[in-house]
């Protein structure tokens, strides 16, 4: 079985990557500077003109796009390509009202299904496998895009898209599914499901690509426990392509950027200056390759870390660690930072499901903060008593990761929604 | 000996009892007894049914969440004072009561407990030693 799926670039020694980046990105400036009137403006409006940038040194000079520019450039503002040369759009869930619609040529296409297919071959994938794509088919990047990967690895793809659980498992199980691709939360709802169904010997999975949410270490070995597969994680924005951004390898430490295909930046988020490798920061992608909708230097407000050290698995990509959150799901109550992650942790760590969602409301200028937890059957006993104490437990780890007091909730098994797609976590009603 | 109670987890939702003894009632499951105990964000159902392997499969199914545990039902005086006597025994040996409710059933002078239990072995002996009955599943026709 093949380890890699293009083993020529995947493996490729530093200093070629960096000469193969350096070409690609002056090519790209080039393409962006003559056919995107938005972004050359605002290279105009930093001072900055197509000579000032000699090489991929030079790559700190030019200006930061942000969502908002996005969403001002909508829809065709930062089209690279004519539209008779597109083929297809993307677009994010716009649940943050910020609807961002996306290009691609054929080329795009091609080489962002490369990707994804460098994922599937990561995670063990072959021709061998039935490739089991769970995730939204549509406007979402995600089911699209592993689908394509699929094709060009040769698994037997199934596109089953979100949702339907009953029939996800019956073709689970008659078609002998190998390789599951969804996102986290509803693998594990899967693997409730085939729990609760009795079907644990009829179902094949040997590994699962998940993605599109963030989501813990913990939740991880609970998925790996209940499935029996090994969870690689996978990254990726509509913005940049879609899923296979980056991916993990058989280490499963880190997720190696595609960096034949996207450069990547840690900034501090407040001054925007670039950050030396292994500092905490936010995220900032350049695409190298795309022709459509060619992003220079988009701000991702995810929060991580890149590490460049050898790794097992061979590839030289640089690493990113899991984000931390993004700024998007960064709440803050009462003054404190909290991510949803931290939840999470705890929950898993204190025997709970990892699935919840938060409520914050302001009552009389204060933010009141409340988590619906479900009650599972590890949790549950005949003694009020024993709940209870499991319950203040849970409030105090709680309080002492997040730094403020949340209030908890039990609620029913699965009365909160996850199976279509991403879980909706966070329910905020302050009106500020 | 002792016989089967399913606990079930109640949200803090009007109508969710209702859904479950209407649900028990569809598979005709008759209720021997139940008892709630609540917080106020949630509570649980404790029930004795005639057939507790048919009930806590079609809980099961309809998604609830439930165990099942082991508890006692005792025979008491029918009369002022007969429950009294029982608890004053087993307060003076220390047996600790953990919670209780009665059984609808009764029969001439005689009453039922639902009793649950920490130190079983000295429950026993105490009311072994008063002969106070402990009622079978078979005797209740419970199964």
């Amino acid at each position: 079985m093949a380890k890699y799926y293009q083993p020529e670039i995947e493996t490729m020694p530093y200093e070629d990557l960096r000469k193969l980046q350096n070409e690609r990105f002056l090519k790209q400036v080039r393409h962006v500077w003559d056919n995107v009137p938005y972004y050359r403006q605002k290279m105009e409006a930093k001072g900055v003109t197509i000579d000032d940038i000699q090489s991929l040194d030079d790559l700190h000079k030019l200006p930061f796009l942000k969502k908002d520019d996005l969403r001002d450039a909508y829809p065709y503002g930062l089209m690279g390509k004519p539209k008779s040369e597109c083929v297809r759009i993307h677009s994010t869930s716009g649940t943050t009202g910020k609807r961002v619609v996306a290009f691609y040529t054929q080329h795009d296409v091609d080489l962002w299904e490369d990707c994804c297919a460098r994922a599937i071959v990561a995670a063990g994938g072959s021709e061998e496998d039935v490739l089991h794509v769970a995730y939204g088919y549509g406007l979402f990047t995600g089911g699209m895009g592993l689908h394509g990967g699929g094709h060009k690895v040769g698994c037997l793809t199934l596109p089953m898209s979100s949702g339907n659980t009953d029939r996800q498992l019956q073709f689970m199980e008659d078609l002998g599914s190998t390789i599951l691709c969804c996102t986290p939360s509803y693998a594990l709802y899967l693997a409730e499901s085939i729990k609760e169904r009795g079907l644990e010997d009829k179902i094949h999975l040997k590994a699962g690509i998940f993605g599109a949410e963030a989501w813990s270490e913990d939740m991880r070995r609970d998925i790996e426990q209940k499935l029996g597969i090994k969870a690689y994680d996978i990254f990726g924005l509509t913005e940049i392509s879609g899923p296979g951004v980056a991916f993990e390898c058989e280490a499963q430490h880190g997720m190696h950027i595609n960096e034949d295909h996207f450069i990547a930046e840690i900034i501090d988020p407040d001054t925007g200056e670039v950050l030396p490798e292994g500092s905490k920061g936010e995220l900032v992608f350049t695409s190298l390759t795309k022709e459509a909708f060619p992003l220079l230097r988009y701000r991702t407000r995810d929060i991580c870390v890149l590490t460049r050290e050898k790794c097992s698995c061979g590839r030289t990509f640089v690493k990113m660690a899991k984000p931390m959150g993004r700024s998007d799901d960064m709440l803050i109550i009462r003054g404190v930072n909290v991510f949803p992650s931290q939840i999470e942790t705890v929950l898993i760590q204190q025997g709970y499901a990892a699935n919840y969602q938060i409520i914050v409301d302001r009552v009389n200028n204060t933010d009141t903060f409340e988590i619906l937890v479900e009650m599972n059957p590890d949790m549950f006993s005949d003694s009020l008593a024993k709940i209870t104490s499991a319950e203040k437990e849970l409030v105090s780890e709680l309080k002492s990761m997040l730094g403020i007091a949340a209030k908890v909730k039990l609620v029913a098994p699965k009365s909160i929604t996850r199976s279509e797609g991403k879980a909706v976590r966070v329910i905020d009603k302050r009106k500020i | 000996m002792n016989i089967h109670q399913i606990s079930v987890f109640l949200e803090n939702r009007t109508g969710q009892l209702a859904e479950i003894t209407r649900l028990l009632a569809d598979n005709n499951i008759d209720l021997r007894a139940i008892s709630i105990a609540e917080t106020a964000d949630y509570g649980l159902v404790r029930m004795i049914v005639d057939d507790s392997h048919k009930a806590s499969k079609i809980l099961l199914e309809h998604g609830d969440i439930l165990s099942m545990t082991p508890v006692w039902a005792v025979e008491v005086p029918d009369c002022p004072g007969g429950l009294a006597g029982v608890l004053a025994v087993l307060a003076e040996k220390h047996v600790d009561v953990e919670y209780m409710y009665s059984l609808f059933a009764h029969q001439e002078g005689k009453a039922y407990m639902v009793m649950r239990i920490h130190d079983e072995p000295k429950f026993l002996s105490t009311l072994g030693d008063l002969r106070i009955r402990i009622m079978s599943m078979e005797e209740l026709g419970l199964k």
